[in-house]
């Protein structure tokens, strides 16, 4: 089992020990077991589900204390898109790069015009022969985790290619390089301001296996407080930004998907209904598509746990501000594509793997015993759900007691449950 | 120890959309006993196709399979109109399908080749006007 990284974390001393989050998790994830919620990591998608359900702010997000830029000498921010939704009645977001220069940053690089780049070979590459249909995105980062947890004859499916934020931090640093050539290497410091804590696990997962893209990532949130505190917005901004309406569209459900317009495509936003549409492509019963988008959160990346505003208003605010935008800035998406190369960068150094949480026993035989054991106690469990033993449903404590993580006795309802069906059966 | 865990499914034959429930739950079952991705690659497709059958040619019927270590038995039996001639219905290309069956993108005659091709046991057992059960099974190396 890979060990991954995650950003999903409780604050001890809030948990109460509810079973809101218990209930919410997509993979079921989470048991209650001292007083407190406990994450199996391995299966833990950094979906951000428990986040937003928690009426004790007990789960919470990590990621880098916006100080840590100070540790560098050029400082490189990389906005999400997601960023510019944040702000009322904004009509152009040099307002926004402006604001990010003053409250410290050396120089920008938008996760937008790195998201057109990537729309536009993700184009020739769906023209490709060899290619397994449907594509599925790789832009959020849940969607990969989750897919190479339970969907074997998926992986193949996802798009091999970089996500915007990876190209946007290697595309700053050779721009910045090029144009300070009295900087070093070790100078530079390239931040991404992210919506979600699965782009916080992302990022780092990449930087411990070699692959160090950002050298840190920060809260939307921590710097949307920043950034108020700036934008004035009295004089006209210059004009710092490089992309279109393309790229900055990612930041909301059907926006990558949309660029690939010449392609059959679908787009899905929030855990269930993406969980609807893995399970019918991994049964095969979704019309023939070429192009798949999924994003985790409701709404696309706007309605990520880091972000402020609420997804609806911050996707409604986008399109106020692409009115006074071009189409795209750096790619021209009026043709179809007359090739199918895609520069060897844009490719992932690794392809995702299947890599299954742990089997109920690695001897089969075994596995197949328990699985009977596990029916026989689902038979006996009084089938309420209520979640009272700490774990999600009587089918997960079944599974729980099997493994050995958990006995008969955890379950509050079973006397009483005993009880009712003595006095029904008399 | 041979067929150690009975699973049954219901086949809902008034609900187009519903067809693929069965093969779905038994790709999940089989996924957490941790048997090799060809296996239930191979039974997947043949529930599928049998629950397909049963829902377009018979009115739905019923997916029992039978989990043993070395194979896996699927019993797939409704109480439809019955297939009157099977040499027939076993060739490639071979449909009743109806035009609108057809426009919904099945009826390529294609379902009980692909059964056959996918199991390493078939027997179908049918009767016009009773009904048909079929038998598959599948070796788990
Ligand atoms: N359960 C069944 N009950 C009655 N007739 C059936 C049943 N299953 C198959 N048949 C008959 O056998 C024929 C061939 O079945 P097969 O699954 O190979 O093709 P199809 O269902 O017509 O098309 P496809 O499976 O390619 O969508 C069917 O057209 C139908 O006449
Ligand atoms: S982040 Fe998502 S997958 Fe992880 S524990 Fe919370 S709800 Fe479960
Ligand atoms: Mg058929």
């Amino acid at each position: 089992m890979a060990n991954i990284r995650h950003s999903v974390a409780l604050t001890l001393e809030k948990c109460k020990g509810c079973t809101h989050c218990l209930q919410r998790c997509p993979t079921e994830a989470i048991r209650i077991r001292d007083g407190h919620a406990q994450i199996t990591t391995t299966l833990c998608i950094d979906c951000g589900e428990c986040i937003r359900t928690c009426t004790y702010q007990a789960k919470r997000a990590e990621y880098d204390p916006f100080e840590c830029i100070q540790d560098y000498k050029y400082k490189i921010a990389l906005p999400a898109p997601a960023l510019y939704g944040q702000f009322d009645h904004l009509d152009d977001i040099n307002y926004v790069l402006e604001g990010l220069l003053k409250i410290g940053f050396d120089d920008l690089f938008e996760v937008a015009q790195a998201a057109e780049l990537v729309s536009g070979y993700s184009q020739r590459y769906l023209q490709r022969e060899d290619v397994k249909k449907p594509v599925i995105s790789s832009a959020c980062p849940v969607i990969g985790r989750l897919i190479s947890i339970r969907y074997p004859d998926l992986v193949a499916n996802v798009l091999p290619l970089h996500p915007p934020v990876d190209m946007a931090a290697k595309l700053a640093r050779i721009v910045a390089l090029k144009e300070h050539p009295e900087l070093k290497e070790e100078d530079i410091g390239v931040f991404f301001i992210s919506p979600c804590p699965a782009k916080v696990s992302y990022l780092k997962d990449e930087a411990e296996k070699g692959r160090q893209l950002v050298d840190g990532v920060l809260s939307m949130g921590d710097v949307y407080k920043r950034l108020v505190q700036v934008m004035k917005r009295e004089e006209k901004p210059q004009p710092r930004s490089r992309t279109g309406c393309i790229g900055i569209r990612w930041a909301g459900s059907g926006g990558e998907a949309k660029a690939l317009s010449k392609h059959r495509h679908l787009a899905a936003s929030g855990i269930e209904n993406v969980i609807r549409v893995l399970d019918s492509i991994d049964n095969d019963t979704l019309p023939d598509l070429d192009f798949i988008e999924l994003n985790a959160c409701p709404g696309g990346c706007v309605g990520g746990v880091l972000a402020v505003e609420n997804p609806f208003v911050a996707r409604s605010r986008l399109l106020y501000v692409e009115k006074n935008m071009p189409q795209a800035v750096n790619w021209d998406f009026s043709k179809k594509p007359t090739n199918t190369f895609v520069p060897g960068d844009y490719f992932l150094e690794e392809q995702l793997t299947y890599d299954p949480p742990q089997a109920l026993d690695d001897d089969r035989r075994q596995a197949l015993v328990k699985r009977m054991q596990i029916e026989r106690l689902v038979n006996e469990l009084p089938s309420l759900d209520c979640g009272a033993c700490g774990a999600p449903t009587c089918r997960a404590l079944a599974e729980d007691i099997v493994r050995g993580l958990a006995t008969h006795d955890d379950c509050l309802m079973l006397g009483k449950f005993r009880q009712v069906n003595k006095e029904r059966s008399v | 120890m041979s067929d150690i865990i009975q699973l049954h499914y219901d086949v809902d034959g008034t609900d187009f959309a519903a067809a693929g429930e069965a093969s779905m739950k038994i790709k999940k079952e089989l996924r957490s006993l941790g048997f090799p991705q060809d296996v239930i690659r191979r039974i997947a497709i043949a529930v599928y196709e049998g629950e397909i059958n049963m829902v377009i040619h018979a009115d739905g019927g019923t997916a029992d399979v039978n989990v043993g270590l070395d194979e896996i038995e699927i019993i797939l039996a409704d109480t439809g109109p019955g297939i009157p001639d099977v040499e027939k219905a076993m060739q490639k290309g071979w449909s009743t399908a109806s035009e609108e069956v057809r426009n919904s993108g099945f009826g390529a005659g294609m379902g009980l080749p692909n059964m056959k091709k996918n199991t390493d046991e078939m027997v179908i057992d049918t009767e016009v006007g009773v009904g048909t059960t079929i038998r598959m099974k599948v070796y788990v190396a």
